[in-house]
């Protein structure tokens, strides 16, 4: 834990914290149909342009049923529209290199996971999708997803300042302002500095390089279908094979990585993701993708701040989100930096932590910092292998999904799973106390209650029960890439980064077959609209409430007492659920690293 | 359902409008602007020499000849540095086969460096990257590389250390990121000698 790991951590947090209130003013300008924007002069035109060919009226609001419903359909359609696109790409255009149709199970599995903002890579970039794939059927998702995401918050927040009102926002007005407003005037500015920093931008057929030493080496031979060849006992049959040329992967990847990254999709146009040299070229690069990610997550507290007319209490709910972002990154980046024994005793530097899975310009600290942000979001984008970092340095990562990725969080996913968070914490003081919970002169009734705790629920319930039926089954263990407690930790974390809707993985694990695409594709589905439509309907009940004027009864939710209790709830519920699960698979892998030599 | 077919029919119409402007207009304002201003990025840094295209600055070469320096192990594709087939070992730190690999490179690594035993091996020089292609190894791993290197070539070693330095690329601003040297360009500046 270095001296220049502080300094850097130091300006990611000093930078976040100085963006968060010009960004929160800035949403909060665009999230109500009426605000003014320095960029009306020209989006002006191109949002009226929207209303007239779609025929709706941008001021007419919706009830919370009616914003689910067209939430839901937009994205049905959404999904349909890349389903299609991944099926027929070998018969469309921009497909230089001739990619064939990916798998109806994959493609099914591809476009729910873009479609829900989770972006999960059983795909592998470069090798299965052609540019028009890539360029229309995943960046159209990275939009809307991450629009839909933040609409959805709006609407919470609208809930809950609202005095005894039936509507919370129109969908599509929501939809539409966010994305010419925000992501798309950022992502251009955004797209062409990350070229600058040598991403690539084209459309270019694949390149292909005449090395500068040709060499022979042996690879497993492969029979007709792709498969290994093993001998009668059980090794690999090699081939040698003479490798004179280097095929070097082109495209239109700046303007896809840019809204990856600030719309916290997190797919990667290359398998590698993030940790490609041309997906993320320079540490400079590396360091504005990590804060694109957490810019308009922290930016929605200032916005429900100014929103609820509490400014205090934004960023009470800031510094509880910064809190545990800053615990989680500790224990990785000194989890990392300690390293594994197993390799000290080989001869290797200690001081050097452990690199394997990591790229030489980013390093330890940098490597723990992107796992840390990508999980706490749910971006799920990874400049390092995550299955290759020590037990505790891969547990944060892990945990940091469970925990229901509200540490600032995927854009808007975060702040409305957070404030789920705000209002069961309210109801606990509120029982605590003996008084009636409310919250910002709402009160909080079962009603709410419940809407909350089955938003808890959701990803409890997928996440334990699908890894326990992936682990004893045959489908579940065959893409297994490591075995002992670090082959159950792959499981766990699939079906964890699934429901979060995060995306990234322990990577290892081999979930392009008919099951883990199926059931991966199911979970997604479940981690994001069975936890969006709860919270619209927290949203609609909250916004029919009376506003009561706050009494010596209330409890505050600013300050430190209330910033420690919204901690406690969070860490309460996501460390007593998968404290056990978790015990199974990092937990007991770092003793065994630590005090054993028992290799699996 | 009348509301259905209207919210549907309005889905159809805003994925095509929105598809227009961020999947079409999008990609190409930001293709144009690229092109003009850095066209050499936006095409891959490529590395041209005598009209071939040799490879790229950011994408790692392998090399096994003494005389060069040699890059990360890597992970990307069966046989290593396929730049169509990113990706890590995503092997876990108490795997058997990761642990055993390390071995094997650490005893080649002391052997052709001539390391003695006192001193310890750099991580990066026998752990797989994430990506498989990183172009980058550590200044340390270098200057241990640097005296086979002279010899198989015949320079005097302060001159190859000198060349390490000229292809170190330092940390980013000076505080972000590793000091780091690549190793393509680093082979390509002692060939054109």
């Amino acid at each position: 834990m270095d001296y220049f790991g502080w300094i850097q951590l130091a300006l990611f947090v000093g930078l976040l914290f100085a963006l968060t209130k010009p960004m929160g003013v800035y949403l909060t300008r665009v999230l109500d149909v009426d605000g003014k924007t320095f960029l009306d002069p020209i989006m002006r035109h191109v949002e009226r342009l929207f209303y007239f060919l779609l025929g709706i009226d941008p001021k007419k609001e919706q009830d919370w049923k009616q914003y689910s419903f067209s939430l839901i359909a937009f994205s049905l359609v959404g999904i349909l529209f890349t389903y299609a696109i991944l099926r027929l790409q070998h018969l469309l255009p921009l497909n230089p290199q001739g990619i064939g149709p990916l798998s109806d199970q994959l493609s099914f599995n591809t476009a729910v996971s873009f479609a829900t903002n989770t972006n999960w890579q059983s795909y592998g970039g470069e090798s299965t999708m052609s540019y028009l794939s890539q360029m229309v059927g995943l960046t159209f998702h990275n939009f809307t997803s991450a629009a839909t995401g933040i609409a959805v918050a709006a609407a919470l927040v609208r809930g809950i300042a609202r005095n005894s009102a039936k509507t919370i926002g129109n969908f599509w007005t929501d939809v539409i302002r966010i994305i010419l407003y925000v992501l798309l005037p950022i992502c251009i500015f955004y797209a062409v500095f990350l070229v600058s920093q040598g991403m690539i931008q084209n459309f270019k057929p694949y390149e292909t390089a005449q090395v500068v030493e040709p060499y022979i080496t042996q690879v497993p031979q492969k029979d007709a279908g792709e498969q290994e060849i093993k001998d009668t006992q059980g090794n690999l049959v090699m081939e040698e094979r003479k490798v004179d040329a280097q095929t070097i992967v082109q495209g239109p990847m700046a303007s896809q990585v840019a809204i990856k990254m600030l719309g916290t999709n997190g797919g990667g146009y290359t398998n590698a993701n993030a940790a490609h040299p041309y997906e993320n070229p320079s540490p400079l690069s590396n360091f504005l993708q990590m804060l694109s990610i957490f810019l308009i997550p922290s930016g929605l507290t200032y916005y429900l701040g100014r929103t609820v007319k509490n400014q205090r209490h934004g960023w009470a709910v800031w510094t509880a989100m910064a809190t545990i972002f800053l615990i989680g990154l500790l224990v990785c980046w000194s989890a990392e930096t300690a390293g594994n024994p197993h390799m000290h005793a080989l001869g290797i530097d200690a001081s050097s932590g452990n690199m394997e899975g990591k790229e030489t310009r980013f390093g330890i600290f940098n490597s723990a910092l992107f796992a840390t942000v990508t999980t706490d979001a749910s971006c799920g984008a990874v400049n390092s292998m995550h299955d290759s970092f020590t037990p505790l340095g891969g547990l944060i990562p892990m945990l940091n999904i469970q925990l229901g990725e509200v540490i600032f969080g995927g854009v808007g996913a975060g702040l409305y799973g957070m404030l789920v968070f705000v209002v069961l914490a309210v109801f606990l003081a509120g029982l605590m106390i003996g008084k009636t919970p409310e919250y910002i002169g709402k009160k909080i009734e079962a009603y709410d209650v419940k809407a909350s705790v089955m938003f808890i629920m959701v990803p409890v319930l997928t996440i334990l029960g699908f890894t326990a039926w992936g682990v004893i089954s045959s489908w579940g263990l065959v893409g297994l890439n490591n075995s002992g407690p670090h082959g159950f930790s792959e499981v766990l974390y699939a079906y964890s980064s699934a429901a979060g809707n995060n995306g990234s993985a322990f990577a290892g694990l081999n979930t392009n077959s008919y099951w883990y695409d199926i059931t991966l594709g199911i979970v997604m589905l479940l981690g994001r609209f069975f936890m969006i439509v709860p919270v619209l309907a927290l949203a609609g009940n909250l916004a029919k409430k009376k506003l009561i004027p706050p009494s010596e009864g209330s409890f505050p939710v600013t300050g430190p007492i209330f910033t420690i209790l919204l901690i406690g709830t969070v860490f309460i519920v996501g460390a007593l659920t998968f404290f056990p699960a978790l015990s199974l698979g990092p937990i007991v892998e770092h003793y065994l690293m630590t005090h054993s030599n028992i290799l699996f | 359902m009348n509301n259905l077919i209207s919210e549907i029919r309005i889905s159809v119409l805003v994925t095509f409008c929105l598809a227009a402007l961020v999947c079409v207009v999008y990609p190409l304002v930001v293709w144009g602007v690229a092109q003009t201003l850095f066209p050499d990025n936006a095409n891959g840094s490529l590395i041209i020499r005598n009209g071939k295209t040799v490879g790229s600055k950011l994408i790692a070469q392998h090399f096994t000849d003494k005389k060069y320096f040699h890059p990360r192990p890597s992970a990307a594709g069966d046989a290593g540095y396929d730049a169509t087939s990113s990706g890590g070992s995503n092997l876990g730190p108490t795997s058997k086969k990761l642990i055993d690999s390390v071995r094997e490179r650490v005893k080649a690594y002391r052997a052709e460096n001539n390391l003695p035993p006192t001193e310890s091996v750099p991580a990066d020089a026998v752990t797989a990257s994430a990506s498989g292609l990183d172009p980058h190894i550590s200044v340390k791993n270098a200057l241990i590389q640097a005296s086979r290197v002279a010899k198989a070539r015949d320079m005097n070693e302060k001159d190859v250390i000198a060349k390490i330095e000229r292809n170190n690329e330092g940390r980013d601003l000076g505080i972000l990121g590793e000091p780091r040297v690549n190793v393509l360009t680093l082979n390509l500046s002692l060939d054109a000698r």
